[in-house]
């Protein structure tokens, strides 16, 4: 079996920390390649968004096979509303063909929240069944519908929760289910509210969840007031507490603020019991994570022969 | 039952404007119940065709009728003699009594004067919501009840997806998220245990994703 970069940083017990890479809406391959350099170095991989908010924009996994061009590790974002189980079986395994090994499975926003309201959403699968799906690809060599892999494939298959979504009291008990589905490892929607992911973490652990799994912890660097209204107001499933607010809007400067709110929250992170790395969302603003990373003490990243 | 809501009048005018013999046709059943289509509202629609006609000075001859329910041919023959007459009808039945109409009396075109929108229950007054979708395999004993098909946006089987908040679902503040219903009606029955099993994905091709669907019950055939 051979293993992502991801996999070996998660398996040698590091402090694992992923980037974000909003692909394009449009086929600048010069924009992504720019994108990849400002991550390289500072992350053990970088997730490919799937066409996020349900907005058009370059393939997730066309822009798989740049970045591992570039000498980056993927992270392949698979939503489960644009395609149906016969097309994201064979994209994932025309990806893997590709290089590419790790997959995020996720439901996918729907599609009336983006440019492309009209659209058919298709929800053939769940996220669950997907991350199901993929671990049977792998561990039993099957397709959904029970035909056999005329050879094995290596993934490396990643799951997302988010403690601030509701019904709260069910979400550490999703976070169960999709591991005992077959997720590999976890990442996290952004979190503000340090609170009230502590108090999921509490549950995690008390369900044992975290020595199953490693968990990665959403950060998104705040940039500008507007972008933490943005947030706040029309970011479906986020919670951004009032606190941060006014702590951004008292700085004079914003974006150092925000570079320093997300240092303390990686530094306590660390510190947090069954936090395995994080994972940092810097879409739009990827020339920051170099200095945040190296102020975070994250840096130099694992290297593996 | 089936819920629907009349087309513009605008659109039904526009639609009947090249036919002298217009027959306006209601049902008694679902369409009645939901304001769409029973008799008062093909009144409506006849005296609004009228009205619009008369400012073109076209000659028009409009009647109305109600039928018991629209979806089943025996319901038909009662309209027999004014539907031969027309030159086209006008149905505020669902999309199943229009279509109806069209294979009964296969030589009158009859045209759709509502629009269908789904199977779901008056809630309150002027409210209705959608619950079921015809999936062909009913899953509403392992969620107490509430349909996760029908009920959440994005059909999930296994449980919220991560834009439920404050109970509303991401789609709209105006729709509730099935999720959220789901879960807490678990938590009253004491159920939630029932939704750590993973379920695996749908077979949907005893859903209208696998065609068309009929039905034949030996059993019952004459
Ligand atoms: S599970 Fe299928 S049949 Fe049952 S209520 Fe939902 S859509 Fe209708
Ligand atoms: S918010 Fe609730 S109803 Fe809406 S898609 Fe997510 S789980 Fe389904």
């Amino acid at each position: 079996m051979s293993m992502s970069n991801l996999q070996k940083v998660v398996a040698s017990g590091a402090f694992a920390v992923t980037g974000e890479l909003g692909p394009p809406k449009s086929a600048e391959r010069k924009k992504i390649e720019h994108h990849a350099h400002l991550l390289k170095g500072c992350v053990d991989a970088v997730n490919l968004t799937d066409n996020q908010t349900a907005i058009v924009r370059t393939s997730s996994i066309a822009c798989g096979r740049i970045l591992i061009e570039e000498g980056l590790d993927p992270v392949v974002q698979i939503t489960c509303r644009d395609r149906n189980r016969i097309a994201i079986q064979s994209d994932v395994l025309g990806a893997v063909a590709l290089g590419m090994k790790n997959f995020l499975c996720m439901q996918g926003d729907h599609a009336k929240c983006g440019d492309e309201p009209s659209a058919k959403n298709v929800n053939d699968l769940d996220s669950t069944n997907l991350i199901q799906s993929l671990r049977r690809m792998r561990d039993e060599q099957v397709f959904i519908g029970g035909k056999k892999l005329e050879a094995p494939i290596d993934l490396f298959i990643g799951a997302v929760e988010n403690p601030f979504a509701d019904p709260f009291e069910y979400r550490a008990y999703r976070l169960a289910k999709k591991v005992e589905a077959g997720a590999d490892f976890i990442q996290t929607q952004a979190i503000f509210d340090m609170d009230r992911f502590e108090l999921w973490m509490e549950k995690v652990r008390e369900l044992g969840i975290h020595k199953k799994i490693p968990i990665l912890a959403g950060i998104i660097p705040i940039k500008s007031m507007g972008a933490v209204r943005y947030m706040k107001n029309n970011v479906s499933g986020m919670i951004v507490p009032d606190a941060i607010i006014d702590r951004i809007k008292a700085a004079e400067d914003k974006k150092e603020e925000g570079i320093k709110l997300c240092v303390e929250m990686i530094n306590h992170l660390k510190t947090v019991e069954g936090v395995a790395g994080v994972h940092i969302m810097a879409v739009a603003w990827e020339e920051i994570v170099p200095e945040i990373t190296e102020r975070a003490g994250l840096l130099p990243r694992p290297k593996f022969d | 039952m089936i819920v629907a809501e009349r087309k513009p009048l605008t659109e039904i005018i526009k639609a009947v404007a090249p036919f002298a013999k217009v027959l306006v046709l209601g049902c008694g059943e679902c369409v009645t119940v939901c304001m769409a289509g029973g008799d008062k509202e093909a009144k409506e629609t006849a005296a609004a065709i009228a009205i619009a006609r008369k400012k073109t000075g076209q000659e028009l001859v409009v009647k109305t009728l109600t039928v018991e329910r629209q979806c089943e041919f025996e319901y038909l023959e009662s309209a027999r003699k004014l539907v031969e007459e027309a030159d086209v009808v006008v149905s505020l039945a669902c999309g199943v009594g229009i279509q109806t109409m069209n294979i009964h009396y296969a030589k009158v075109q009859t045209l759709p004067g509502v629009n269908t929108t789904f199977m779901g229950l008056p809630l309150q007054q002027g409210i209705w919501v959608e619950n079921c979708l015809g999936c062909g395999n009913c899953v509403l004993e392992e969620t107490v009840g509430i349909c996760p098909i029908a009920r959440c946006s994005k059909s999930m089987l296994n449980g919220p997806c991560g834009g439920s908040q404050d109970g509303l679902c991401e789609v709209s503040k105006e729709t509730e998220c099935g999720w959220h219903l789901i879960v807490e009606r678990m938590i009253k029955f004491d159920k939630l245990s029932v939704l750590s099993e993973v379920k695996p994905p749908k077979d949907w091709a005893t859903s209208h994703s696998g065609g068309p669907r009929k039905m034949v019950r030996e059993d019952v055939k004459l």
